[in-house]
Parts: structure tokens; C-alpha cells; sequence
């Protein structure tokens, strides 16, 4: 058993509103550079760059979780979180079906790339990342617990694609193992905030779309870094647990 | 100001009733709202109002029973799984469906008179 600080949503210039500074090796530096040991790519819809970090990443202490942020029908952001890459091509086939194709305006929206692990320049993503899937909430938690992934709704309080703002309340209609806040608010504040948050436990990311936003904010402890221990590390089971930092 | 029921409505829009029929025509609506983000619409509607959007989510049904909307009107042909018209029925919420888009619906709806907001 040991500890990781973690960050679990990190972007790459996949994501149209990353920096084009977030390409594997730096990622790889900067999150080694903050005492970060474990992190999840999770760019918005796509799952393109996960294995260029985690070449990045061989060799070196970080461990490199695959994910992907869906935006699901209701505007809502949800970070989902998986062990293999296996795992993330078959959600990945699940949400090329239930993304509409929209072309991407890299003028207006930003530049999406698909790069090596050394940040070179493989191919642009023509498709608009940045939209919502027809996905539901529940049927995208369903997929991603048949295919044994995290299901966490992402920057819950924030006024755009946040759950709360959309949805009101935290919804009833499957199991919710953890909320994550934004990076600009405390859990006990948003708690006093939204008390609809009461009872969840919360963890924090960085959402880091530059390479000066990591914040390694919760440090879980765990015997290795997979989803099936973070899941026991939130629910506090078999002696595995997570701790809040800033 | 114009009373109107919400068996009017319904037939003159042309709505497809997801939830169990009800009297509708002992039902007279007298507020309008319209917005998709739920958080708005529990600080925004008033009760006994009829609320437009293209949400179909679950929680559409506890913000209409918290704020006791006589009807919600779901936009854009989105459809409501089957355990949100369950827990519809259950609490007493009369869903109504739509092809057309939230601003046909609340232009219809001011035409009208539905006009208190």
C-alpha cells in the first residue's frame, strides 16, 4: 500500500480549449515536477492522445490512467475513468456513435491534435469535440459500469456544464460514487454552497488545461493505482482511503 | 387575463401526453417558464405554472413536484426514459412531449394568453 497524489482530469491539445503546450512529454514533466504520481487524460468526447502520455509517461514514476470528460445530452460533464485501453476504444465506439458531426472551427472553438508521445503532430480531429453526445447521464454511467469504469460528474458547482447548474439536485437514478469540484472552491465550502452535496464524498482535480494548473489537491492510498482501488479509496473500504490536501 | 385549461393547451398544440391522463380541463395553468438549466428554473417558475424545456431528464420531475408546475411541456421530440414518467406519475406531474422547439411552444403558448411570467 502506498500513497498517490493524483490529478484525475487533465486535458490535452485534444481538447479545443487546452493550451498547445499540453502534449505528452510536458504533461509527463510538469506533473512529476508537482509531486503528482498518478493522473487521468480525460480530453472532452475523445480518447485519442491516452496512449501517446502513457508513452510519455513509461519509465518514469506517473501513472497514467485512460479517461475521457463525455458531455452528456443534459450539458453535463463527466470524467470516466478506466483501467485499459481496451476498455476506453469500446466507450470510444459507444460515443463516436452518439456524437453529432459538427465540424470543428478551430477559429472560434481551438486547434484539436492528435500527437505522439514526443508532442509531434499526427493528424487534426475534424469532428467538434466539444459538444454533447445524446448520451443520457444514466446511460452513460450504465456503459461505463458494464465496462467496469468511474463514472464522476465533473466541476459539479461550475455555471457551465456543471450538474448542479443543469440539473438542480444530484441525481437519484443510479448510484453516484464521488462528485468532483472545481479547483476554485474548497469541498466544505461547496458544501455550505450546495447543500445538496451533503453526504457525497468529493474530490478535487485540477482540470488542468495549461501546464500550471495540476493540483494534486487529494492523495489516495491505495496497493496499486487502478479504478477498482480509487472506488474502494472514496468508499473507504478495506483500509484504502483519500485525503484532501490544500 | 385569459383562463385557459390545460386540456386547451394540450390539444391546441398538439401534445403528446407521456404521464396518466388526468382531468385536464379542471387544470388552468396561469404562469409560463421556460429554461433548461434546473437550477434556474427552482429559483425562476411559480407554481401551478407550466414549464418549457428540452430537458428530459430524471430531475425534471422533483423540480416540477417541488414547485407543484401543473405540466411540463418537453421540447425537440427529447424523450423521458421510463422510470422518469414513473416517478412522474407517482408524484402527480403531468409530462407532455413535443417535436417542436421551445420557442414555437412559449410563442404559442403568449399567443394564447398565457402571458403572466
Amino acid at each position: 500500500m502506498r500513497t498517490y497524489r493524483a490529478d484525475l482530469h487533465v486535458h490535452t491539445v485534444l481538447s479545443p480549449c487546452a493550451q498547445i503546450e499540453m502534449i505528452p512529454p510536458l504533461i509527463v514533466r510538469e506533473a512529476l515536477e508537482f509531486g503528482i504520481q498518478l493522473i487521468a487524460i480525460t480530453d472532452h468526447n475523445t480518447t485519442k492522445n491516452i496512449a501517446a502520455v502513457q508513452k510519455a509517461a513509461a519509465g518514469t514514476e506517473l501513472v497514467v490512467l485512460p479517461g475521457m470528460e463525455l458531455q452528456t445530452r443534459e450539458e453535463v460533464h463527466v470524467l470516466c475513468l478506466f483501467d485499459t485501453l481496451e476498455q476506453t476504444q469500446d466507450f470510444q465506439k459507444e460515443v463516436d456513435i452518439a456524437l453529432p458531426v459538427i465540424p470543428n472551427r478551430p477559429d472560434y472553438f481551438g486547434e484539436q491534435f492528435v500527437v505522439d508521445e514526443t508532442g509531434d503532430f499526427i493528424e487534426s480531429e475534424d469532428r467538434l469535440l466539444l459538444t454533447s453526445t445524446k448520451l443520457s447521464l444514466r446511460q452513460a454511467w450504465e456503459k461505463v459500469e458494464q465496462l467496469g469504469g468511474l463514472f464522476i460528474p465533473a466541476h459539479v458547482n461550475r455555471k457551465t456544464f456543471g450538474l448542479l447548474e443543469n440539473l438542480g439536485l444530484v441525481p437519484d437514478d443510479f448510484p453516484i460514487l464521488t462528485l468532483e469540484i472545481s479547483r476554485h472552491i474548497t469541498p466544505a465550502k461547496a458544501v455550505v454552497e450546495f447543500p445538496q452535496l451533503k453526504g457525497y464524498p468529493l474530490i478535487q482535480n485540477g482540470d488542468v488545461h495549461g501546464l500550471d494548473e495540476f493540483l494534486g489537491s487529494n492523495e489516495y492510498f491505495l496497493a496499486n493505482a487502478t479504478t477498482e482501488e480509487l472506488r474502494k479509496a472514496i468508499q473507504g473500504k478495506e483500509n484504502r482511503s483519500f485525503t484532501y490536501n490544500i | 387575463m385569459t383562463i385557459m385549461t390545460l386540456d386547451q393547451i394540450i390539444n391546441s398544440l398538439g401534445l403528446t401526453v407521456l404521464t396518466d391522463l388526468k382531468d385536464f380541463k379542471s387544470l388552468t395553468p396561469s404562469y409560463g417558464y421556460t429554461s433548461d438549466l434546473l437550477s434556474c428554473v427552482m429559483s425562476g417558475a411559480k407554481n401551478q405554472g407550466v414549464w418549457v424545456t428540452l430537458q428530459a431528464h430524471n430531475n425534471i420531475v422533483a423540480v416540477a413536484a417541488l414547485l407543484e408546475l401543473a405540466a411540463v411541456i418537453i421540447t425537440e421530440g427529447a424523450m423521458p426514459d421510463e422510470t422518469t414518467v414513473a416517478k412522474a406519475n407517482e408524484q402527480g406531474i403531468t409530462l407532455l412531449s413535443t417535436e417542436k422547439a421551445s420557442f414555437y411552444i412559449a410563442g404559442k403558448l403568449w399567443e394564447m394568453g398565457l402571458r403572466d411570467v
